[in-house]
């Protein structure tokens, strides 16, 4: 399963990667190989805020439906509209073409684990 | 610790992702569930089935306690035809329902669902008491592998020399498959056509290894319970603890007419189904069709405006279709086709409009 080094995750199996103030969010393969074929995936609109730790969308495979939660909080400046149409890039492209949001943080951002902290978390799964 | 069938060690090797399902770990799918949905539908798809029970009843009297015991007509079938049918309690609630295969005069084979194969067996017998018949649960030593799609018949063709043109939809023979003895039905829950073969336990790995090899020139690739629950989903079929429950009668599930009244002697539930087949049920079931991708699930509400009228049972976004598909109980006020409804997705109220059943069916 491919955990890039340069990303940072969280335990709800999202990934991050920071430029500058912004963020871009994702879902990990780990994520996105336990959930299945997905089919469909729930987006905040731009403009509107996220909070760190709190769900800000859900996606759908076939069999299940899972919450998405922020791992940091601001204002989300670009939503990956490619999903709504293709949900299934973020099977086959979870940290490049299958990005969900770009956030304009506000605040600090929260203790996130390295890809070798992840890896062992998805090992204990 | 869930209980593995004999393919275990097989599903393991294609790289299968588990799940517990009626307490056996069973492959929910290979690689892709719709990829495997989509070769069931255009070529063929491999399936174990081994969790589901083989209790077979013989005797003399094999036919009668069949007849006693479940709510069909199973006197009726012919040796080599089958029979979907169900076995309900004294009361008419739905203990589950059953493909009977009549092997001969003599001999029948009853095959329940995993989820209920000990309330099953149990019952058969119990109600075999003063029958002049035996009956013997094999679930542990009988596997069963399916091929199921529309290159079926050229992979099973392949490796046998029975006459699948004599074998006709609910109908088996025992066939021989490459020096492996199996029965060979023509059976299936995926609304295409398809064989279910029925074999012992240890031979399985074999088989399985044998129709994969057959199968791959014809597109077959091993499928998950996974695209089986879409594949029956879109086929109309019902599944034992979604579209049925013991709560339910046949005729309350929209399934009275297996049972057959007509048949001489009594049977158990006969009374109070006799009851239950007079009253109009308060619900019905229906297939509902979605706008958009989200797709209504299990236990969702359906809504006329916003008045509670009804629940989902199952539902998923068609993988064939392309759109949400739904079976759902509504008030029989609203089970028309045509009705304009909607359905509380987390949250969300979508519409839906009642369609009839099956959402699809092969050409």
């Amino acid at each position: 399963m491919s955990i890039p080094e340069n990303l940072k995750y969280t335990k709800e199996h999202e990934w991050l990667s920071l430029d500058g103030d912004v963020a871009t969010v994702g879902i990990t393969a780990f994520a996105a190989e336990s959930l299945g074929d997905i089919v469909f995936v729930q987006l905040p609109d731009a403009g509107s805020t996220v909070t760190a730790g709190e769900v800000f969308g859900e996606v759908e495979s076939t069999k299940s439906v899972s919450e998405l939660y922020a791992p940091v909080s601001g204002e989300v400046v670009e939503v990956n509209e490619a999903t709504s149409d293709r949900p299934e890039v973020i099977n086959s492209d979870p940290y490049t073409e299958g990005w969900l949001l770009k956030v304009r943080l506000t605040g600090d951002v929260p203790e996130l684990l390295d890809a070798a902290a992840y890896a062992a978390l998805t090992q204990e799964n | 610790m869930s209980k593995e069938t004999s393919l275990h060690g097989v599903h393991k090797g294609l790289g299968a992702l588990f799940t517990d399902f009626a307490g056996w770990s069973m492959p929910v799918r290979y690689a892709s569930e719709l990829a495997e949905h989509k070769a069931v539908r255009e070529a063929a798809g491999l399936f174990d089935l081994s969790h589901m029970a083989e209790i077979h009843v013989t005797g003399q009297e094999a036919a009668d306690v069949l007849d006693f015991a479940l709510v069909g007509n199973l006197t009726g079938v012919k040796p080599g035809r089958a029979r979907y049918t169900m076995i309900c309690n004294p009361e008419g609630g739905v203990l589950d329902d059953l493909v009977v295969y009549r092997l001969a005069d003599e001999h029948y084979l009853v095959v329940a669902n995993a989820g209920n194969a000990q309330i099953v067996a149990d019952a058969l017998e119990e109600r075999v008491a003063g029958f002049d018949a035996v009956v013997d649960d094999r679930s542990e030593t009988t596997a069963l592998i399916a091929v199921q799609g529309p290159n079926a018949a050229a992979i099973i063709g392949a490796v046998t020399d029975a006459d699948l043109g004599a074998l006709k939809y609910y109908a088996s023979v025992p066939a021989v498959v490459k020096g492996h003895d199996v029965l060979l039905a023509r059976t299936g829950y995926t609304g295409e056509d398809g064989f279910e073969l029925f074999v012992n336990a240890d031979e399985a790995p074999a088989l399985w290894r044998l129709l994969m090899d057959a199968g791959e020139p014809h597109g077959l690739v091993p499928a998950g319970l996974a695209c089986r629950d879409t594949l029956r989903l879109e086929a109309g079929m019902p599944l034992y603890g979604n579209e049925l429950s013991v709560e339910q009668s046949p005729f309350e599930a929209g399934l009275g007419r297996v049972v057959k009244f007509e048949k001489p002697g009594d049977f158990v539930g006969r009374a109070a189904l006799e009851e239950r087949s007079k009253a109009d049920v308060p619900r019905v079931r229906v297939g509902l069709k979605g706008t958009g991708r989200r797709a209504p699930r299990h236990g969702y509400r359906v809504l006329s405006g916003d008045t509670g009228i009804g629940e989902v049972t199952s539902g998923a976004l068609s993988p064939t279709l392309g759109y949400p598909i739904a079976m759902a109980y509504v008030d029989r006020a609203y089970a028309e086709p045509g009705t304009e409804l909607s359905v509380d997705i987390r949250g969300r109220i979508e519409p839906v409009e009642v369609v009839a059943l099956p959402f699809y069916s092969r050409a």
